[in-house]
């Protein structure tokens, strides 16, 4: 899909991600942030923006944010200010919003991305800024011709969000979902937002354009698209690529560069896979950005920055390696279960913990447990075999209790029926098969087949391996391996 | 003496005596209010019902014998900027016509705290926007010493309430005067205290930075006990001080001996009004003879406090007055076709919407200062003018800190002269701004000041004198004042034009 090869350009991507704080409460009022709870339930005089209330800032969300920006290598602002970005609309009760214009709270950060599959080179994308605003309330139109009605839900407004702005350091459409992947993983990791996108608590804009080399030597550069609109990250990528093209073929035509136009802004329409042009608002809009005088300044000490960086954990990027290490798993492994998030490196954890060895731990993960998961949809958390029912499967088959492929079929049934291990293995009358028992088949084994005895007793024992498959026809429920030492040992003795 | 006579620490002793009840009060006030209030218009809401329900819950506590505050059965009068559950909050607009707060201002939680018993809303300039309380949707508020003259403002009803035996206290709000040039045009005490004593939760914002709620009465004892009652840190407003609120009446009585106060020699140039001069020179000269001393000072910025005021004021005022759309609550546009003259070409119904509900539901006053920030907070234009004020806001501030490395307080006069006709300047919005020159620096430094009369012209119009001191000295505020009321009686003389 990587346009660049086919055309002589180089595609410039910058992202801006709006990212909702994994707050209890609103960012300047104590109304909660539950998602999906009745329209205007979760309002106060504040969020509503009443006559004479104040915000008060959310120490909580302040300091979620700083988790953020430290993970994304920024600098801290020691000394960071409000502002308010004044214009009207329904779902913004007060006329302006309160954000960050002139001092973020941190800038200069940076996040590599690199591809496994090595589809692209690692990739350093430079953070301009983040910082942090109130989210606005929620528009819903109902655009039925002749009832046109709109209505708003303020229950979002005055939820914490982030705004993380990259420079223009992405390449491909590829990478741009390849580090939206990634940026989304460290915030999951660090507890600052679901990042559910459906939820909206994670949007994305992309700003593209062409830089296209001239005979002359010179790099002619489109102009800059904004792109909104995009649901998804696959929606982030789609519309990327189709944007690439769009210009691409618009260069063509006209050769129009950056400049000759006022910025667009484009929306993405998914189901008919295009970007459409939007109105221009953009460029007369004037947001009278200046001092919000209802909010002291923040500071930041150097302690305060200390303490939440020693409280972050590990990030992604370090767990791979960590993960790797701590369970002697391959990186591959420890890459795939990261990638996942938090609670399934848990449930991981937790698990190679019982079994007491990582690589087996992982095996059952990669092949079991993951397959299933994805099969079946849904959180690992929510997962119906618990990590304790996985290591007595393990347990069972190394004790020879019955083999891996048996021990398979057995997750499978577990998760199926939703019954206990111990319960699928009675049921599917998998008990152990008691030692005089084990004993009796052999004997009648040995008696049943000289020439392997004979061979055994010349000396080589892998002709015993003849006899498991035997034993197992008749008793399903046999360990091989104790079939096969026993049935050794008793070929010896004999005389 | 009937009660409406008597001054608000006049009327607690009596009610912690038993002498008079807070529903016999109530009722002296409610009344003088329902024969007065026709001609001075310093109500915009009266609420009989619910002051005589908190007086009789007041009377029935102390009959109880539960211990009460200082201020509990005494009327008051609180500004209609303040929010309040239970009486509309129009601040005086159109825009507001009937809105009823679902929460009280902090300021009105400590008042009703106290037991103090709430007569109703004054009338004021919309949204605090005036020096004469003509900007009011609900028509234009008497000054109770000459009914032809404005009683100043913004909050001129509650100091017109005061000044006319309506309330004997009353809350007001000084943005750039607005408490203390209405106290000195009616003959009464207002003090503006330090930006942040007093919570502006519920105080529907007019400039946030610049905004204060401040007490009014007749004397300096009385401010003192109505300061008391209202300030304090406010978890809930984040400009609010976290530090402790000391007595205010505690050191009333002290003597002023040695008390430096600044006079500076600028304020008696070109504009000042002879008698007005005369009168606050003797002001000066009655603190020496009390023993205070008289030192020169100089605030060389002072001459650009009124173009700082009226850039960040109005700019703060056009971001504050931005939710008054029509969308959520107060006046909109009903829709019908309106063939006034203007832009008809709307981007969308929407902004149609927005368009005329605005141009409905505030008056002149409010648009022009509306206009004014968004002009200066425009791009292109910030720089040169509200980052410009911001930046003489600083050099404002540094004047006066300075000053006071030698001073205690300044005093001089609160306005250039004593009040005006109504309708005199009403059309010269320039000549209505100079009435804030000697004011405004006060709030532009975040300092405290106060306000009270000195002296009566030869037309029987009170003149006020204002003490500027360093942020949280309203103790000594207080105390110079309350000195100097002990020497004069100004503050006690009553208007005649409504005694009939």
């Amino acid at each position: 899909m990587s346009a660049e090869t086919q055309h002589p350009f180089t595609t410039v991507i910058g992202l801006e991600v709006h990212v909702q704080l994994q707050t209890k409460t609103k960012l300047f009022c104590g109304c909660i942030t539950t998602f999906g709870s009745p329209p205007n339930t979760q309002v106060c005089p504040t969020c509503l923006g009443l006559p004479g209330s104040l915000p008060v800032m959310n120490r909580r969300a302040f300091d979620l944010s700083l988790r953020a920006a430290l993970a994304l290598n920024c600098k801290i602002a020691l000394f960071t200010k409000w502002d308010r970005k004044n214009y009207f609309y329904p779902d913004l009760p007060k006329g302006y919003q309160i954000s960050q214009f002139d001092l973020p709270f941190s800038y200069e950060g940076h996040l590599e991305v690199c591809d496994p599959k090595g589809a692209f080179e690692p990739r350093t994308v430079r953070i301009t800024r983040v910082h942090l605003e109130e989210d606005a309330g929620k528009s819903m139109h109902d655009e039925t011709a002749g009832t046109a009605d709109s209505r708003i839900d303020l229950n979002r407004t005055g939820t914490p969000l982030c705004e993380i702005v990259t420079e223009p350091d992405l390449r491909s459409a590829e990478e741009a979902r390849a580090w939206l992947n990634e940026l989304k993983l460290l915030l999951v990791y660090l507890g600052v937002s679901d990042c559910n996108m459906q939820e909206g608590s994670l949007r994305v804009d992309a700003n593209v354009n062409l830089h296209i080399p001239q005979e002359d030597g010179r790099l002619a550069k489109t102009p800059i698209v904004e792109i909104k609109n995009m649901n998804s990250f696959r929606s982030v990528e789609r519309a990327l690529v189709y944007e690439t093209e769009r210009q691409w073929g618009e260069w063509q035509a006209t050769k129009a560069e950056i400049g000759s136009m006022p910025k667009q802004t484009r929306g993405w329409d998914d189901s008919a896979g295009v970007t459409r042009g939007q109105r221009h608002k953009e460029e007369s809009s004037d947001y009278r950005y200046f001092p919000e005088p209802d909010l002291v300044p923040v500071t930041v000490t150097e302690e305060q920055v200390t303490t939440i960086r020693s409280s972050m954990g590990e990030p992604p990027a370090v767990l791979r390696k960590t993960l790797a290490d701590r369970w002697k798993i391959p990186a591959n492994d420890a890459g795939v279960l990261v990638n996942q998030g938090p609670e399934l490196v848990r449930y991981f954890e937790d698990l190679a913990t019982r079994v007491g060895e990582g690589k087996v731990a992982s095996n059952w993960m990669q092949q079991d447990v993951l397959r299933t998961l994805n099969e079946r949809g849904g959180n690992i958390t929510d997962f119906p075999v618990r990590p304790e029912a996985v290591a007595d499967i393990i347990a069972r088959v190394q004790k020879g209790d019955f083999d891996t492929s048996r021990g398979r079929e057995i997750f499978a049934s577990v998760v199926e029926k939703g019954a206990s291990v111990a319960e699928v293995v009675a049921g599917m009358g998998i008990a152990a098969v008691d030692d005089s028992d084990l004993r009796a088949l052999c004997e009648e084994l040995i008696a049943e087949n000289p020439k392997i005895v004979a061979d055994v007793k010349g000396g080589k024992e892998q002709a015993a391996g003849g006899l498991i498959g035997q034993a197992k026809r008749k008793n399903p429920n046999v360990n091989p391996g104790k079939v096969r030492a026993l049935a050794i040992e008793l070929i010896r003795a004999l005389p | 003496m009937t009660l409406t006579n008597r001054s608000a620490a006049e009327l607690a002793s009596a009610l912690q005596k038993g002498e008079t009840s807070a529903v016999e009060c109530a009722t002296a006030f409610l009344d003088r209010i329902e024969a007065t209030n026709s001609t001075v218009n310093a109500f915009l809401t009266v609420d009989r019902d619910g002051a005589l329900a908190t007086a009789e819950a007041v009377d029935a506590s102390r009959a109880s014998g539960k211990p009460l505050g200082p201020l509990a059965g005494l009327p008051v009068a609180v500004k209609d900027v303040l929010c309040t559950t239970d009486q509309p909050t129009t601040c005086a607009s159109k825009m507001l016509k009937g809105y009823q707060p679902p929460y009280d201002a902090d300021v009105v939680q400590r008042l009703r705290a106290a037991g103090t018993v709430i007569l109703g809303k004054t009338n004021m300039d919309e949204f605090a926007m005036g020096g004469s309380n003509e900007n009011s949707a609900y028509g234009l508020v008497r000054n109770p010493w000459d009914l032809e003259r404005a009683p100043g403002g913004s909050s001129g009803g509650s100091a017109a309430a005061v000044a006319a035996d309506m309330a004997p206290l009353a809350i007001g709000s000084d943005t750039g005067g607005s408490i203390r040039q209405p106290a000195g045009l009616c003959g009464i005490t207002g003090l503006k205290p330090t930006y942040g004593r007093v919570s502006r939760r519920g105080l529907v914002a007019f400039s946030s930075s610049l905004d204060q709620i401040g007490p009014m009465a007749r004397s300096a004892k009385e401010c003192a006990m109505l300061l008391q009652a209202i300030a304090g840190h406010d978890p809930g407003d984040s400009t609010s001080l976290n530090i402790p609120v000391p007595d205010y009446s505690a050191d009333l009585e002290k003597p002023l001996q040695g008390l430096r106060i600044g006079r500076v020699a600028a304020h008696f140039s070109e504009g000042l009004d002879p008698e007005v001069a005369e009168h606050v020179e003797t002001t000066f000269a009655t603190y020496e003879a009390a023993g205070a001393t008289i030192h020169d000072v100089e605030l060389p910025h002072a001459t650009y406090g009124v173009p700082t005021y009226y850039l960040i004021a109005p700019s703060e005022a056009s971001s504050n007055l931005a939710r008054y759309d029509g969308a959520h609550y107060g006046h909109r546009w009903d829709g019908t076709p309106s063939d006034e003259k203007g832009i008809t070409d709307f981007d969308s119904p929407l902004v149609e919407m927005y368009c005329r509900s605005r141009a409905e539901g505030f008056g002149p006053e409010v648009k022009r200062r509306i206009m004014l920030g968004t002009y200066s907070l425009s791009s292109g234009y910030y720089d040169a003018y509200y980052a410009k004020a911001l930046r003489v806001r600083r050099l404002i501030r540094q004047d006066f800190n300075k000053a006071f490395e030698n001073v205690d307080v300044i005093g001089g006069p609160v306005s250039a002269t004593p009040a005006f006709k109504l309708g005199e300047k009403t059309d010269d919005p320039v000549a209505m701004y100079l009435v804030d020159l000697y004011t405004v620096g006060t709030n532009l430094a975040g300092i405290g000041g106060i306000s009270f009369p000195c002296g009566f012209t030869k037309g029987s119009l009170p003149v006020g004198f204002q003490l500027q001191g360093p942020a949280l000295s309203e103790p000594l505020l207080l105390q110079a004042t309350h000195q100097y009321q002990q020497a004069t009686d100004w503050h006690l003389k009553r208007t005649a034009a409504l005694s009939s």
